[in-house]
């Protein structure tokens, strides 16, 4: 079965901290940062890898600051085995 | 165990992965709206489809006055100021000198619905080719939040501390539905950038509001309602609830008026 991993990358300098993407995320995937960037925001991060690359955060995103990476991983499929008789 | 969990950030940030980045027809210049605003989002929209169309060498945008008055600090196109509400009337003026390229404006709802009101007005009438786009938070950002004529009633703002009244200040003026009756007008839509389907449709807006500019077809009217969580006093997350509850229920989002035949 093919898994779907998800990465995002935050330009944290120029993020405004004002949290809609931690709201739009359907797997929780990002919060705030205790941490303040340059200009004082309390900057987003990624808390998890439950990040399914669904572009929910960069679209909200009013800063652009969210790239979004997708990568399908497929597992390869178990071998079958034949039974054979033995006659 | 598979090798999953080993893949590491180098392998998954690549190119070939990439699903979603700043578009280049939006400047590296941080913008200076307020947290959670939404103009960033209709700027940064309205860039994707520029790119996506590969029209960034043939648009020309006015920009108005109001929050977005640095609107050409934002988007990387030719870009052009115009007085206070006049961004349809000098748009009139490049369509004009210059039939080939696309041509915007970009206008807050002080611009475009109070000040500017006779000059939208008469270029939808003319039909003019030009896509407008109106940005409805339903209040003056740049002045500090007072009364504008898309208020909602019993709404507080500076100028109106105990509710908009509709008996002495009048009531909202629904610019899309006004438009929408006139001849020279294609195309009116009202859309919304506050969640993220909402976004993806409102892109789809202005991919077909350029395509009809493209065919010269008339006047075409994106109207994005949006917030303003400075001046509605509120965080970003309460005013994208207050945009839900209180502003679509009175400017429902959808399509008004579409180009016959398609």
């Amino acid at each position: 079965m093919a898994k779907v991993i998800g990465k995002i990358i935050i330009d944290i300098e120029h993020c405004k901290g004002c949290e809609l993407c931690v709201e739009s995320c359907p797997h929780d995937c990002i919060s705030i940062a205790d941490t303040i960037n340059a200009k004082g925001y309390q900057y987003a991060i990624m808390v998890n890898d439950h990040c399914t690359g669904c572009v929910n955060c960069a679209l909200v995103c009013p800063d652009a600051v969210i790239s979004v990476y997708r990568k399908v991983v497929r597992e390869p499929k178990p071998a079958k085995i034949k039974e054979v008789e033995i006659s | 165990m598979s090798d999953i969990e080993m893949l590491e950030m180098d392998d998954v940030c690549i190119k070939e992965n990439e699903m979603y980045y700043k578009p280049s027809t939006l400047t590296d210049t941080p913008m200076h709206y307020c947290p959670g605003c939404g103009h960033g989002t209709a700027h940064k929209v309205l860039m994707e489809v520029v790119e996506e169309m590969g029209i960034e060498n043939d648009i020309i945008g006015v920009a108005p006055v109001g929050c977005s008055v640095f609107a050409y600090h934002y988007m990387n196109v030719d870009m052009q100021q115009a007085a206070h509400g006049r961004a349809c009337a000098v748009a009139t003026g490049i369509k004009r000198c210059y039939p080939e390229r696309f041509v915007f404006t970009y206008q807050g709802d002080g611009d475009l619905a109070a000040i500017g009101t006779a000059e939208t007005i008469h270029a939808a009438n003319r039909g003019e080719n030009i896509l407008v786009v109106f940005i409805n938070n339903g209040i003056y950002g740049m002045t500090s939040g007072q009364m504008a004529p898309t208020t909602l009633p019993g709404m507080v703002s500076t100028t109106s501390p105990f509710g908009r009244d509709v008996a002495t200040m009048g009531h909202p003026l629904k610019i899309s539905e006004l438009l929408a009756q006139l001849p020279g007008v294609a195309y009116v839509t009202r859309q919304s950038v506050h969640e993220a389907n909402n976004v993806k449709r409102t892109k789809k807006a202005f991919a077909k509001a350029l395509e009809y500019q493209k065919r010269g077809l008339g006047f075409c009217l994106v109207e994005i309602v949006t917030n303003c969580p400075s001046n509605w006093k509120m965080t970003p997350l309460q005013s994208n609830k207050f945009v839900t509850d209180k502003m679509i229920p009175f400017y429902p989002l959808g399509d008004i008026k579409v180009p016959e035949g398609k």
